[in-house]
């Protein structure tokens, strides 16, 4: 007994009795030498970090079998079992480079990625209110990237010779109808979110991902925030309106909600600045929302966000076809959106995205004739003048379910497949100079399913691979749109992508209800080429596409002389070189981005008589974008220069002997030209623990007071033709923004360190 | 016979544990002493943290090994040339010192380091990221404070701050030293509860001070 004691007990007094030394190289599968990596011996303190060649040595106690454990940041860990005996023992250990969003190639083709969290984005969430000509609207400052449009005549984006309706918007994967304020004559209308709802926007100019549809064109992708760095309570003055909100964060900060309301009226900015109409009802606007959020337990997020507004305006100018008479429009809408987001992690790689959304638009148009007393123009036999006099009333309901499901495979590879469903129902009441009334309803269950797989081959070559499955029961027809991606990074860091695609989408409300015959989906094909290279505050890139447009829908006017769908005979192509470049460092504290556009396209679609280059379409396009933040006077200056060649107009005409449409007169309108400036004023910049904090905006659209000319309008009856022109040379908007309860000073420094 | 084998297996767990106990002394006082000519060369710092995670590992109920791992990974981050390589690094530091703080909760060194390593986040892109980990960081500190008002080491990091923050924005010198002299105040009165619990920054506050007065 007393022996065996003494054995134990000797045991733990000569700890050092019999060290061996292990030791080795780590080293990558290129046999390149890792420094820094761990190495350590399982359940012990024994262990050391490779050197600067990959070597490592350490000495031990420990005995018999046991596992030594090989870490490095980036690489995969190793554990290898080695029996210590009495030996000294060599390893060599090669670890495999881990495949991750830092060192990874990215799929970029075709897009622009705002957003703070991900690495590679070109913009970031503060540029979109920061860029001068942007005027605090989302796609007003992506209407200085290369790709789109300077379209002043209408809202919405017009992408590579695509139209606005084929550019689509989406709030959490749910699609958003009537992002923007209902249409007036003329004018192109401001979307109706304000861009801090979201924390990141794709901006995709074509080729995007499986999981979106219905967009021939464009998809713009907004992703919404998360919970709020504090509780906080803003106030909005300005020359427009006026606005309060509140956004509250619990205790736990696990959950939020928040609620704002905004008044707008723009009858003070009208009475300073002469408006070519006569805004006799100027333009107001009420609007509300609420959110929540909560964040889950596994890191998922619930998310609610909900919108009304109500919103009127009636104007008046001289109608094109008479010397005396005045065309008086007036529209009144209410709109209602509501969108639940629920995103989860189920573990084990999986994840999934679902949501619900469901939105309300109610226009109600009057359009009469009215004498220089303003009194209406009674017809009773139908000519020109009196079909001018009608009350439209559309109704609209839409509803989304949406389910994405994605599985991680290793690295980045992943799988990703859903499906969505959209209902749409569309009643639209057109009450003639009669007194005839004409109802229609359209209504559309939209399914699709989709599936999509990033494919990294190593972290220099990665493919995006996807497939769509759509059926939409208007026409009862099925289509199928493969998608693939490709992208490649160089030695340099630059990168190449390339991205394919089939794009379909529906026929737009107005042209519908379709007569009679069989009505298919429009298709797009895209092919991008692009080459990017992002460094040290640095972009560069530059992309060649070519997009063609088959089935496109033509149009025939049916018995109320309204153009209808009819058929899928048009077609058309774009072709194109884009150029971006953005430079933060070249000038110190200067921030300035150039894009180029060329663009080459002609379509036959709707009533074009041929194939034509579509009246929204510039061959060239150019925009310089310029920001600089004075410290000491603790302002920012936002600069921003459009430029686009002239754009073709026509009048179509409808000969009947030709049964067809005829181009009756055609030009093309003087070149585009816009400087716009604004201005951040902080006064509170630099005040420590100040709890409110102020901002003043000012900025002015056309500072040169070009001349600015969208288009043409032609008279109907009489022989004349009308520049579309913006409602006053030069706006100009000035506003205070005051919030409480959060420091944003630190926000500003920070922006402009 | 019983009694001896009784007397004899306590005796060898008392000496066992001591043992134990003397080798994670010896080992942590070791890597302790180390630390400070480690600041020269970063890849010595990754190579203590390395030590200390290892000590921790085996130990598993120790919260300081844990604690200096994630301080001497977060330190190493912010001595990073690149900046673009701090957010693996904070996030490798993260989970040591989640552990730290399982074990040893409402911890106000603890929270300190949270702090730092919520200030290496931002460092990638301050322009961009102030908003999240810059408020992260400073309330963490405010919260260090509040858990342990005697220790120097938030107002130390407070000072550290906004001595590199421009005096146009609240930060420069003067408001750095105030801060920076009530971390000093502290520091000659703080007591660690043991030679191997936290007790680093004086040296630097009182060089930044120095600088100051210059």
């Amino acid at each position: 007994m007393k022996f065996l004691i003494t054995v134990l007990l000797s045991s733990f007094l000569f700890p050092v009795f019999g060290q061996i030394n292990l030791k080795g190289k780590i080293t990558d599968n290129k046999n390149k030498p890792l420094p820094g990596a761990s190495v350590s011996l399982k359940n012990s303190y024994d262990g050391a970090t490779s050197d600067s060649l990959g070597n490592f040595s350490f000495s031990t106690t420990e005995k018999g079998a046991q596992i030594v454990e090989i870490t490095l940041m980036g690489y995969g860990a190793v554990s290898r079992p080695v029996s210590i005996g009495n030996e000294a023992i060599s390893l060599n250990i090669s670890l495999k480079e881990l495949i991750t969003e830092l060192n990874a190639v990215t799929i970029t083709a075709g897009s622009f990625e705002a957003s703070d969290k991900k690495k590679g984005t070109v913009l970031s969430s503060l540029d979109i209110v920061t860029t001068a000509s942007a005027n605090g609207d989302i796609t007003g400052a992506l209407k200085t990237l290369p790709g789109t449009q300077q379209v002043g005549e209408s809202e919405g984006l017009f992408v590579r010779g695509g139209t606005a309706t084929e550019s689509k918007i989406f709030i959490d994967g749910n699609l958003v109808n009537n992002f923007f304020y209902s249409s007036l004559p003329g004018l192109a209308t401001r979307g109706r979110f304000n861009p801090f709802l979201f924390k990141g926007t794709v901006f995709s100019a074509g080729g995007y991902s499986a999981l979106y549809g219905q967009a021939l064109s464009a998809a713009l992708i907004l992703e919404s925030n998360d919970l709020p760095e504090r509780t906080e309570a803003d106030l909005s003055l300005s020359v427009l309106g006026i606005g309060g909100g509140i956004q509250k964060l619990a205790k736990d900060k696990k959950s939020s909600w928040g609620i704002s309301y905004n008044y707008t009226n723009l009858a003070l900015a009208f009475a300073v600045i002469k408006q070519k109409q006569d805004f006799y009802k100027t333009p107001t606007y009420h609007q509300g929302d609420a959110n929540f959020r909560i964040k889950t337990k596994h890191g998922g997020f619930l998310k609610y966000y909900g919108y009304a507004s109500w919103n009127q305006t009636a104007l008046r100018s001289p109608d094109i076809d008479s010397t005396s008479l005045q065309n008086s429009f007036g529209i009144e809408n209410l709109n209602t959106y509501q969108n639940l987001n629920w995103k989860e992690n189920f573990g084990r790689g999986w994840k999934f995205n679902t949501g619900i959304s469901f939105s309300t638009n109610k226009d109600q148009i009057e359009n009469e004739l009215q004498d220089a007393d303003y009194n209406k123009q009674v017809f009773t036999s139908p000519s020109g003048y009196a079909f001018k006099n009608f009350d439209l009333v559309n109704k609209a309901w839409y509803g989304q379910a949406r389910i994405v499901l994605e599985k991680r495979l290793g690295g980045l590879n992943a799988v990703r497949f859903g499906a969505d469903h959209f209902y749409s129902n569309e009643k639209s009441s057109y009450t003639l100079y009669t007194g005839a009334k004409y109802n229609e309803t359209v209504e559309d269950n939209l399914t699709a399913a989709f599936a999509e797989t990033d494919f990294y081959i190593t972290k220099d070559i990665a493919a995006k691979l996807g497939g769509r499955l759509e059926h939409s029961t208007l026409m009862d027809k099925w289509n199928i749109a493969p998608r693939a991606s490709l992208a490649y990074k160089f030695k340099d860091n630059s990168q190449a992508s390339f991205a394919y695609g089939i794009f379909y989408q529906n026929p737009e409300r107005k042209y519908l209800p379709a007569p009679t015959g069989q009505l298919d989906f429009a298709k797009a094909s895209h092919y991008i080429l692009q080459y990017q290279r992002l460094n040290n505050q640095r972009t560069f890139r530059t992309e060649l596409f070519y997009k063609q447009y088959d089935q496109l829908f033509k149009t025939l006017p049916n018995s109320n002389g309204r153009e209808v769908a009819t058929n899928n005979n048009g077609n058309g192509y774009a072709r194109g070189i884009e150029l971006f470049w953005r430079d933060k460092k070249s000038l110190k504290d200067v921030d300035y981005w150039i894009s180029y556009s060329y663009l080459d396209t002609k379509r036959d679609y709707l009533n074009f008589p041929g194939s034509m280059r579509p009246s929204f379409a510039a061959k060239h396009t150019a925009s310089f974008v310029v920001k600089k933040f004075v410290l000491p006077w603790k302002t920012g200056f936002n600069a921003s220069y459009n430029f686009a060649t002239g754009r073709p107009y026509y009048q179509l005409k409808y000969d009947n002997s030709q049964a067809k449409y005829v181009v009756a007169d055609a030009g093309e309108t003087i070149n585009y030209n816009n400087l716009s400036f604004s201005l951040n004023y902080l006064p509170n910049l630099g005040k420590t623990n100040k709890k409110t904090f102020l901002v003043w905006v000012l900025s002015v659209s056309n500072v040169l007071g070009q001349n600015q000319v969208y288009g043409y309008n032609y008279a109907g009856i009489a022989n004349r033709k009308e520049a579309i022109t913006p409602p006053s040379k030069r706006f100009v908007y000035l506003g205070c923004f005051l919030s409480f309860g959060i420091d944003r000073t630190q926000d500003a420094i920070n922006n402009n360190l | 016979m019983k009694k001896l084998l009784f007397v004899s297996i306590l005796m060898l767990s008392a000496f066992f544990t001591m043992a134990q106990s003397a080798k994670y002394n010896a080992a942590m006082t070791g890597n302790l002493a180390a630390i400070d000519s480690s600041f020269k060369n970063p890849a010595n710092l990754l190579s203590l943290a390395n030590n200390f995670e290892r000590i921790a590992t085996a130990e598993k109920s120790q919260w300081l090994p844990y604690y200096y791992a994630a301080y001497l990974q977060v330190m190493y981050g912010m001595m990073l040339e690149d900046k673009s390589g701090c957010d693996a690094i904070a996030e490798k530091a993260t989970a040591l010192i989640s552990k730290a703080d399982s074990l040893s909760p409402k911890n106000s060194e603890i929270s300190a380091i949270k702090s730092m390593i919520a200030t290496c986040h931002m460092l990638v892109n301050p322009m961009q990221r102030y908003m999240e980990y810059g408020m992260e960081a400073s309330s963490l500190l405010e919260q260090a404070k509040t858990e342990d008002p005697n220790n120097p080491r938030p107002y130390f990091l407070i000072g550290q701050t906004l001595r590199y923050t421009p005096e146009n924005f609240g930060g420069g010198c003067q408001s750095a030293s105030e801060q920076l002299q009530i971390a000093m105040t502290k520091f000659k009165a703080f007591q660690p509860a043991s030679a191997l619990h936290p007790n680093w920054g004086m040296q630097r506050a009182q060089m930044l001070l120095d600088e100051c007065k210059k």
